[in-house]
């Protein structure tokens, strides 16, 4: 099986973040791995494993694709050194500021020239925070959705079954190759990279296009911020120590601001 | 008048709260039609709880292949109406489903999309608030037909009772939106207690509460509130995944937050940092959690608990 895995570099969850003309800061933050995107390729590399491994001459790979700037590639690196074989990295001045439509036409371009049977994706970015890339690939490639997947089955023979968990329920999905997966963090734990993984990682090939080697056009963003200001921090309040009357205490500060 | 879309949102075969939410912004667009997608046989009954809100009218599309190719089926017949009726904007609950209905929709009209909004004002500017409730942003869709999705609990619904004109129109849905097949279904069961994004009030328990979930549930029921978890409730298997508040979880923005026994890990604080009122009950004075909150007690929540609970009852009678 070729197996893609949808990989983004995003601003550390901890730090903090800016707007600069209505378009996130990605130069002046630290940035990883997004970390939802660590459970996609855990995933598949378990099915890779599962099915013939993903080793050389083995029966699969795993091929790490992302949009980004130069510097994803530390974050690639890291993707790289958990297992995946290879990476494509889209970088383009054109695409800076772009939004999800753009960068899901992008995903799908590279996606569609890979001929790929899979591609897992994490079910949201801890930037933009949309969960929208994984349907956006799939309305566009015509490719079967399944998202928000906590159990993935795959049957070599060229169809796989998910359990979708979201707020409304639990469903049972199945659909025949080529899918469009997304996973949810209850799927697996992803590895930590082994000192042979880091190592290995180093060698293995990040392929780097622009927009015109991928072959589609920069499109301007179909949504403009006309402001962005910050909000005033939230404030620590009132602080008491329970020592013997602290419910009561609750109480009261919940009748002065009058919530019961 | 323009016309505006919401799609109808519905749980237990009753429309929510936030259908109601979801009229009220886009009545300041336009006169509003609620689209109802429904399987075959079930529209009109589920039109028929349509009933709250500034709705004009409701437009029901039935057919069994929203049942089988749920998402996928959903947004092709959406988007097929969307072309043929050429709404000012349309309005959907920002969840999983509504999200992913929306982002298919915006790829297929070839429309600008917005998500997670918490207001839309009657030029179609959406407010959101981003970096986890940091940073207020302004935008506004360029491109096709704005497709916006709205976070339940956000907008200062009208529910006053409505009775609009209910039609039917045909559900067009293409080959490529039947890939993937739904074989079976399990809405979640719902308790006795308010939906966790549209309750009012939210009391949540973390890792602090040791499994005994008895006493954050006894003060959410005295408070009529919805009972939210942290991850570390959830993964040992405390309290359901489905009341999981943060990052992976919901995003609640209630009038009122209280944590118990939760540090406030950045993807707790994620799903609840909008919250309007923050209330804090941990042991440990160094919980990062204090630091947002605007009241706080340092305690064992299994005595702050219970003497609350008590002294709300008390006020009561
Ligand atoms: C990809 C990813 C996604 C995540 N998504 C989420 C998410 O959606 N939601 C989420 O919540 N977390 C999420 N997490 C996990 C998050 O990082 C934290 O691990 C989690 O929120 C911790 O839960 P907690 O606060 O209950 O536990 P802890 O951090 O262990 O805190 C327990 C607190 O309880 C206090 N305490 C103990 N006993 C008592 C007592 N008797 N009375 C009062 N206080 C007491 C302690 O002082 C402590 O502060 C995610 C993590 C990752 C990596
Ligand atoms: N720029 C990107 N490059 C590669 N994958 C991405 C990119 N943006 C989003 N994705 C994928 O889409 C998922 C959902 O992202 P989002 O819709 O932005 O919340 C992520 O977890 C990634 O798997």
């Amino acid at each position: 099986m070729k197996i893609a895995v949808c990989v983004k570099q995003v601003p550390d969850s901890w730090a903090e973040k800016k707007m600069v003309n209505g378009v996130l800061d990605r130069e002046n933050v630290d940035a990883v791995l997004n970390d939802l995107d660590e459970y996609a390729v855990e995933e598949a590399l378990r099915i890779a494993e599962a099915h013939g491994g993903n080793e050389e001459g083995g029966a699969n790979t795993v091929t790490l694709i992302s949009m980004g700037p130069d510097r994803a590639t530390e974050a690639i690196r890291k993707a790289l050194s958990m297992g995946a074989n290879d990476a494509i990295l889209i970088t383009d001045a054109a695409l800076a500021g772009a939004d999800a439509l753009s960068t899901s036409a992008v995903l799908s371009k590279v996606i569609s020239d890979g001929g790929y049977d899979l591609v897992i994706c994490g079910t949201e970015s801890t930037d933009a925070r949309m969960s929208v890339v994984p349907a956006m690939i799939s309305a566009r490639l015509g490719w079967a959705q399944l998202t928000f997947a906590s159990k993935v089955t795959v049957d070599p023979a060229g169809s796989v079954s998910i359990t979708r968990v979201t707020e409304a329920g639990v469903d049972e999905i199945s659909a025949a190759f080529p899918c469009v997966i997304s996973v949810v963090e209850k799927i697996n734990e992803p590895r930590y990279p082994s000192f042979k993984g880091i190592m290995a990682a180093k060698k293995k090939t990040i392929e780097q296009k622009n927009l015109a080697a991928v072959g589609v056009s920069a499109a301007s963003a179909w949504s403009q911020v006309n402001d962005a200001t910050p909000r005033p921090a939230r404030a620590a309040g009132v602080k008491v120590t329970d020592e013997g009357s602290g419910g009561t205490a609750l109480v009261n500060f919940l009748a002065e601001k009058k919530l019961i | 008048m323009s016309n505006v879309f919401i799609l109808a949102d519905f749980s237990g075969g009753k429309a929510t709260k936030t259908t109601a939410e979801l009229a009220t912004a886009a009545a300041r667009i336009g006169a509003v039609t609620a689209v109802v997608l429904a399987g075959a046989g079930k529209g009109v009954a589920l039109a028929a709880t349509v009933n709250q809100g500034p709705i004009a009218s409701v437009l029901i599309l039935e057919s069994d292949d929203f049942v089988q190719y749920g998402v996928a089926a959903s947004a092709d017949a959406l988007a097929n109406l969307i072309k043929e009726k050429s709404p000012a904007a349309v309005l959907i609950a920002s969840h999983a489903f509504g999200k992913e209905v929306a982002a298919r929709v915006a790829v297929l009209t070839e429309s600008g999309i917005i998500t997670d909004a918490v207001d839309v004002a009657a030029d179609v500017t959406a407010t959101q608030l981003v970096f986890g409730g940091s940073t207020t942003v302004h935008s506004k869709v360029s491109h096709g037909t704005p497709i916006i999705t709205v976070r339940p609990n956000s907008v200062e619904a009208d529910f006053s009772a409505s009775s609009p004109a209910i039609e039917s129109a045909t559900a067009n849905i293409g080959d490529a939106a039947k890939k993937s097949k739904i074989s079976s279904s399990q809405p979640l069961v719902k308790g006795g207690r308010p939906e966790l994004t549209e309750a009012n009030i939210v009391v949540s328990g973390g890792r602090g509460t040791n499994g005994d979930f008895a006493a954050v549930e006894k003060f959410a029921d005295e408070l009529g509130a919805a009972v939210g978890a942290s991850r570390a409730a959830t993964d040992a298997g405390w309290y359901p995944h489905s009341h999981q508040v943060g990052q992976t979880g919901k995003s609640v923005s209630p009038q009122l937050y209280v944590a118990c026994g939760i540090s406030g890990a950045i993807q707790h604080r994620a799903g609840m940092q909008t919250s309007k009122t923050i209330i804090v009950v941990n042991k440990d004075p160094e919980a990062p959690l204090f630091d947002i909150a605007d009241f706080g007690v340092i305690g064992d929540l299994f005595s702050v608990l219970p003497q609350a609970t008590q002294g709300i009852h008390a006020k009561k009678s």
